[in-house]
């Protein structure tokens, strides 16, 4: 026993002591040879599984190229928040600070994406692109110089299905989506183009996320609305659908980006069939068939097939981290691996890009935020009997302020837009 | 491992404890300073407070100070801000819990709670980004910073008052769940605590035209809070109040029958952790220039545990070497192992101490000089000249 404890003791000892070596020399190869990214997704918490499609996504983009870029081999540096910005900073400013990475790639949540935007003004010389992060106000207010974010957001994945809902004959909607920014920014795409076209929004119910009794928004619902907005993550959204069928309800849904999941397809209820013709919208569709989509699909199962963890088809977030990271290697091959000058050549380059993605090409406005496509989907019953999705329409060039006047645009809120 | 053995260490554990500190006699509290067996310094006609810091400096003492003085100026920008400070706000806010834990015997989860309830007073009151929604009141910051001190002091007390009546793992429990309560509240109110979203930008002000968020100014703000808590706490454990409250820790109905209000002894010591707490609060918040109801999730009521646990809660320096250990292996267990299994590090070590040394890392560094120093004995916050 006694030998026992002093061996464990010293063994102890050394392992502090290899640790201890360990970061001292993680410090000492900072510079020089290949360029390093930085890649922050969430592998924790609520939006662990979207993380690591992420992060799947963004490797996919720097496999296809071969490890490669603008003629110099890259680097990537990995590292993980919870979807909290405090920690996501903290995950930033190493990687930035102590890993010295030239590019930064993420955050994957919205919150996150506005805390990290103000840490990149104190950093001006490395380079943020955007990983998943949606919020409006990244990129509307304050923009920083060098944040880039080559996807869309929240708003902008609502254009069309506004049209949509008015072409299917709905004059009045009810709105029930989650009380914070992105399904602010969510119902505001939807209402921008369906207040526009003369449809009407009576009431708007904003649920406490994480809530999962939803009888008093049921029993707010008017009875001359002709369909249902629910902005509600997937699994909340097949809660919603069972107390509503439990108290009765008959309106037709319609969902928004995230809302209609294959949680929702499964849904097993006896409304399943009225699920039929639910509408939502987004930036990727699963039956989209672009002969890039289809490409872009193969590859992500060949790298990543389910038995290794990889999702049977690549999610929204391995989209967006694909988008941004190919981007970042795109804009490198531009300037052929130059980084000289604060970037400088470098950021003019991103700013120019015009981005091939196996949705359409994306490109930035002045306050380096994508304009890029949308799909507007439907659900519909295949020959086996399942629910699955088809393409409805595809809206290209959709701007960031949805062809409002950049002076009349307000961000989304609780209150805005509002036409009842 | 065997019961006997267990046994054994929780004996000693006992003894350790109450050694150092040991019961004053009956009605003797006010006489019960430990006076030095010899004082060299009794002649000489210096001021009262420099015999004091002669008397009880040690070589270790000024080179720790030493160390903490230099260390911003040779560290990087990352390791003053990230891992010193940060540990440093975080050692404090643990602070709070080792002194109620250790020396009242009262183990609260709301610690994390009372310093997010400074955080927000500080958000609410102060000036802060708020997505421009004018919910902060931007006054001045010499008035927010009493005002959240005295909110989060106040709630702490209130907080002791409710959860006094219980003890152990009911404490436990209840402190759980008003630390719960408070997260939903927060999360869920949207015309005072700003929701899900929270509030951003909050920072400290600029005083003396310095900026104090950049890293070596707020390193040494929160260097100086730190130091301050971590003396006031060494120094109110030796006051009859400290003496009466570690008393109502070892036996309550004792200190009872020998006329001490314990319920009062326990809230006061409450109020003062929230004290404590509430300044750490306030420094983390300003650390992070953020707070939202995942600041005060159970998550980061644990952590708090976690911390003070980890350090050892036998001696208040024990939230600090706590807080170091707990933010390096936040930052860094990323780079030891496969990306997506770095929590596991985190777990493993901290498993690892707790399983090694049930009293932290102060235990782990009581038993290492047993073991290898010269004979003595284990934690000794006696004044040197008596060992």
């Amino acid at each position: 026993m006694r030998v026992n404890k002093r061996f464990v003791v010293r063994s102890m000892v050394a392992a502090a002591a290899l640790a201890v070596g360990a970061f001292g020399a993680g410090g000492a190869f900072a510079q020089g040879g290949p360029i390093k990214i930085g890649l922050l997704a969430t592998l924790e918490g609520p939006f662990a599984a979207g993380g690591a499609d992420g992060m799947r996504g963004a490797e996919l983009a720097l496999m296809q190229r071969g490890g490669m870029a603008g003629g110099r081999k890259i680097e990537i540096v990995k590292a993980s928040s919870n979807a909290n910005p405090d920690v996501a900073v903290n995950a930033v400013r190493k990687l930035v600070e102590q890993d010295k990475v030239d590019i930064m790639v993420g955050p994957l949540s919205g919150s996150e994406g506005i805390a990290v935007k103000d840490y990149s003004k104190t950093q001006p010389n490395v380079t943020f692109i955007n990983g998943g992060s949606g919020a409006q106000a990244t990129t509307l207010v304050n923009p920083s110089p060098n944040f880039f974010r080559f996807n869309t957001e929240g708003a902008q994945w609502m254009v069309g299905l506004g049209k949509a809902a008015w072409d299917k004959g709905y004059k009045r909607v009810m709105v029930i989506a989650e009380d914070y920014a992105f399904p602010y920014s969510q119902v505001q795409g939807f209402m921008a183009e369906f207040c526009r076209l003369g449809g009407k929004v009576p009431v708007k119910a904003w649920v406490p996320l994480g809530g999962k009794d939803y009888a008093s928004t049921i029993a707010r619902i008017p009875k001359d609305v002709d369909a249902l907005l629910v902005v509600l993550g997937g699994a909340d959204a097949v809660n919603f659908l069972n107390q509503y069928e439990a108290a009765g309800g008959d309106k037709p849904m319609m969902g928004g980006s995230i809302t209609v999941s294959q949680d929702v397809l499964n849904y097993r209820g006896k409304r399943r069939d009225s699920l039929v013709g639910t509408i939502s919208a987004g930036p990727l569709a699963d039956a989209f068939d672009g002969a890039d989509w289809k490409a872009f699909v193969a590859d992500y199962k060949k790298n990543f097939p389910v038995d290794k963890g990889g999702f049977p088809s690549p999610s929204l977030f391995a989209l967006v981290y694909y988008t941004n990271m190919k981007a970042a290697l795109d804009a490198l091959d531009a300037v052929k691996g130059d980084l000289s000058g604060g970037q400088a050549k470098y950021r003019e380059a991103l700013s120019k890009l015009e981005l091939k993605m196996p949705t359409g090409t994306v490109k930035l406005d002045g306050n380096r935020q994508a304009i890029g496509t949308t799909f507007v989907t439907e659900v519909v019953k295949d020959s086996k009997g399942e629910l699955t999705t088809r393409v409805l329409r595809k809206v290209d060039n959709v701007d960031q302020t949805l062809g409002i006047p950049k002076d009349q645009f307000k961000i989304g809120s609780r209150d805005e837009p509002a036409c009842p | 491992m065997s019961a006997a053995y267990w046994r054994r260490a929780m004996n000693t554990g006992l003894a350790a404890a109450a050694r150092p500190l040991p019961l004053p006699k009956a009605g003797a509290v006010t006489a019960s300073t430990p006076a030095p067996v010899i004082d060299p310094y009794e002649a000489s006609d210096a001021p009262r407070w420099l015999k004091f810091l002669w008397r009880h400096l040690a070589a270790r003492h000024v080179f720790v100070f030493a160390l903490l003085l230099i260390y911003p100026f040779v560290a990087t920008p990352f390791f003053t801000f990230q891992i010193a400070a940060q540990s440093l706000a975080l050692g404090l806010i643990a602070l709070s819990l080792t002194f109620l834990g250790g020396y009242g015997g009262m183990v609260s989860l709301a610690q994390m709670t009372i310093a997010g309830i400074a955080g927000y007073a500080v958000s609410i009151l102060g000036v802060s980004g708020a997505s421009g929604q004018a919910m902060s009141l931007a006054w001045p910051w010499w008035v927010v910073v009493p005002f959240a001190l005295v909110i989060a002091t106040t709630v702490a007390a209130l907080i002791g008052w409710l959860s006094v009546r219980t003890e152990g793992i009911y404490t436990i429990m209840i402190t759980l769940a008003i630390g719960v309560a408070f997260y939903y509240l927060v999360l869920q109110n949207y015309s005072v605590f700003n929701g899900f979203q929270g509030f951003q930008k909050v920072y400290p002000p600029t005083v003396l035209g310095i900026d104090w968020r950049s890293p070596v100014p707020f390193y040494f703000l929160v260097l100086f809070w730190s130091l301050a808590g971590y003396l006031f706490v060494k120094w109110l454990v030796r006051t009859p109040f400290g003496i009466a409250l570690q008393g109502v820790r070892d036996n309550p109905r004792r200190m009872a029958a020998l006329g001490f209000n314990v319920t009062a002894h326990r809230v006061a010591a409450y109020a003062v952790a929230g004290l404590i707490a509430a300044v750490g609060g306030i420094l983390f918040t300003w650390y992070n220039g953020l707070i939202s109801p995942n600041s005060v999730g159970t998550g980061w009521l644990i952590n708090i545990l976690v911390i003070a646990v980890l350090g050892g809660m036998r001696h208040p320096i024990g939230a600090f070497l706590g807080g170091i250990v707990f933010v390096l292996l936040q930052t860094f267990a990323i780079d030891v192992i496969d990306r997506e299994r770095f929590n596991l590090v985190i777990g493993v070590v901290f498993l690892a101490i707790v399983l090694f040394s049930p009293d932290g890392l102060l235990g782990l560094w009581a038993k290492l000089r047993s073991r290898f120093g010269p004979r003595q004995a284990l934690v000794s916050p006696t004044p040197r000249r008596q060992a």
